[in-house]
């Protein structure tokens, strides 16, 4: 019997090991540091728009329209257009992208023509905004002959968003285990109504998930709608989709550089509210995200 | 009550109407017709765009001219010139600078979240990532007006603070989410037996990382920063609002430049519809296209191959 610190433990530090771990402190604290900066620029952004906007975020401000050449008033005719054209863009987008998701993950078989769709989806998601506004320009305002409409912003901003609802439709349908499929196979139902009675309700609420999540975006993008249907400023609200509209994100464009002697919280104000606009309904997707992972059944 | 099936007969053929399944017949037709939505936009993406622009392109444009004329003259009373060398540099200066900001921050960032965070701070984590992804692009380019432009002036005395600097960092701001989320599901792809291999051998945590993971997540981590490289690329507005608008060669990164996303958004109101201008806004949109295609293409296919390979 030998006493215990008569041979070193296999497992004791030797320099080697040592020098290891002091690298890896290094390591994971600079990557720590890499990771703290990126809240850096969301909070003091956030920070900056709340200091210098809140001030003039009234409800005057909210519910009236911009006077004297958009110097003064609100951005009432703004929130009101991207809620048109949010609304129009999703009612196009979610019904196909939904429909789309639903083929690829219930009905194709894995060949050649899945893989273009695959290629097609991550393409379209990749096209820059500013191509899809000359698409729409193009396809919708004058080929279709909409004109610059809400109901062409709203198309455009619709094949924009549309690769992003297949996505992950296609991820909410995918997490529907295929034993439940199976079961109700078994019982005699057909493929549709296996989607339709078992697949959409066990995965509805992870659709909406990612439909919301693209309401966000479409409330965000400039580019897609300057040509196709935003005004830079109309100050009377949109009867119906043939109508032009004014758009939040437009409005802090035109603001920031188009407009002499905009109050200084004017745009701050405008970007306060799109920002908080966008960030309430992400933070809602993320809750509800969440809360379903929770109490997921299987 | 439906009575039982009777059996050697089909039970799906029971209880159900022809009207009901013509109708199941329809909506099947209609999903697989929506299937194909995707390809059929992407093809029609291209035809518009380049449709719109094809009488030019075809018969009046000279590519040489269009490619490497540094000379961007859509308006001039004289003689007209359509060279985008100097915006396809413009875009090319911006988005390397973003990409010196994005590539250490992203994929830092990838790693520490999959490999050195669990639980609630993971979480917190990747909310930050989401939420930082979720800012419009008009805001970045108002916060590059009023934060970043008046501290670059102070900073380096430059006369302005839109140039490629400030794009630079916003686009590098706007790509970092990006870069982070696809890096991670690269990281995360890895068999944790991999990790278990490695750690049981006795190396640490950071020799795990760089000796294991990211060679065997390699490709998706490349992947990861050309998304990031094909969204600065195809950035409109905040670039436009950023990079201070002249059609110039940047000499240093405190000169300003114009992209050519910018050029569209700038000149796409004020040209008149069909005209030269108009149609050669269009062909600069072809080529935005081309090498997003490009970009995206190769980001899928480095994907698609790790996943061959496992």
């Amino acid at each position: 019997m030998t006493a215990p610190d008569q041979t070193p433990s296999p497992f004791a530090s030797t320099p080697t090991t040592l020098a290891g771990r002091r690298r890896e402190n290094v390591a994971r604290a600079v990557l720590a540091i890499l990771t703290a900066l990126l809240v850096i620029p969301l909070v003091a952004i956030l920070g900056l728009l709340v200091i210098n906007g809140a001030p003039a975020l009234t409800l005057d401000f909210l519910f009236q329209s911009p006077s004297a050449g958009m110097t003064a008033g609100g951005i009432f005719p703004a929130i009101v257009g991207t809620l048109w054209l949010v609304g129009v863009s999703l009612l196009i987008a979610a019904p196909i992208g939904i429909l789309a998701a639903i083929y690829l993950n219930e009905y194709a078989r894995e060949s050649w023509m899945t893989r273009i769709i695959h290629l097609a989806i991550v393409n379209l998601a990749g096209v820059p905004s500013i191509v899809h506004a000359l698409f729409g320009v193009g396809a919708f305002v004058l080929f279709l002959g909409f004109g610059t409409s809400i109901l062409s912003a709203s198309l455009t901003l619709a094949v924009m968003t549309l690769p992003v609802i297949i996505a992950s439709t296609k991820e909410a349908l995918a997490s529907v285990p295929m034993s439940f499929r199976e079961a109700c196979w078994v019982l005699g139902a057909s493929r549709w109504q296996t989607i339709r009675y078992v697949v959409l309700p066990n995965s509805i609420q992870g659709i909406l998930t990612g439909v919301i999540l693209q309401v966000s975006r479409a409330a965000g993008e400039t580019a897609p709608i300057m040509f196709t249907g935003a005004a830079f400023y109309l100050p009377f609200l949109p009867r119906s989709v043939y109508d032009q509209c004014m758009a939040l994100s437009m409005h802090l464009f035109t603001l920031s550089t188009q407009v002499p002697n905009v109050p200084k919280a004017m745009p701050y104000a405008t970007a306060l509210v799109l920002l908080g606009l966008v960030m309430a309904v992400n933070l809602s997707s993320i809750v509800l995200r969440s809360y379903l992972r929770s109490r997921r059944k299987w | 009550m439906t009575p039982p099936p009777v059996p050697g007969r089909p039970p799906v053929a029971r209880g159900r109407s022809v009207v009901s399944r013509a109708v199941e017949r329809l909506i099947e037709v209609l999903i697989r017709a929506c299937g194909f939505s995707a390809i059929f936009f992407v093809f029609a993406i291209l035809v518009f765009v380049v449709g719109s622009g094809a009488e030019f392109i075809v018969h009046r444009l000279s590519i040489p001219q269009f490619l490497f004329s540094t000379e961007w003259v859509p308006t001039s009373l004289g003689e007209k010139r359509y060279g985008t060398l100097a915006l396809i540099i413009g875009t090319v200066s911006v988005t390397s600078l973003a990409m010196a900001i994005a590539v250490p921050f992203g994929l830092g960032a990838a790693v520490f979240v999959s490999e050195f965070t669990t639980g609630r701070r993971k979480e917190i984590l990747k909310v930050v990532i989401e939420l930082l992804a979720a800012i419009p692009s008009v805001v970045w380019g108002f916060i590059g007006l009023v934060l970043i432009n008046p501290l670059i002036i102070a900073v380096f005395h430059a006369p302005i603070g839109l140039n490629v600097l400030n794009g630079g960092i916003i686009l590098g701001l706007m790509s970092v989410p990006i870069i982070v989320s696809i890096g991670e599901d690269a990281l995360k792809a890895v068999p944790d037996s991999y990790r278990e291999a490695s750690l049981a051998m006795g190396a640490s945590r950071w020799q795990t990382v760089t000796k294991v993971l990211i060679p065997a997540a390699r490709n998706g981590l490349l992947a990861a920063v050309l998304l990031g490289v094909a969204r600065a690329i195809g950035e409109t507005i905040a670039v436009l609002m950023a990079t201070g608008h002249a059609v110039q060669i940047p000499h240093s990164p405190l000169d300003s430049v114009r992209t050519l996303t910018a050029t569209i958004a700038a000149e796409l109101g004020e040209s008149a519809r069909g005209s030269d201008h108009y149609q050669a806004l269009f062909a600069i949109g072809v080529l935005l296209f081309l090498l997003t295609f490009a970009v995206n293409l190769t980001a899928d296919l480095m994907v698609r191959g790790r996943k061959g390979n496992q």
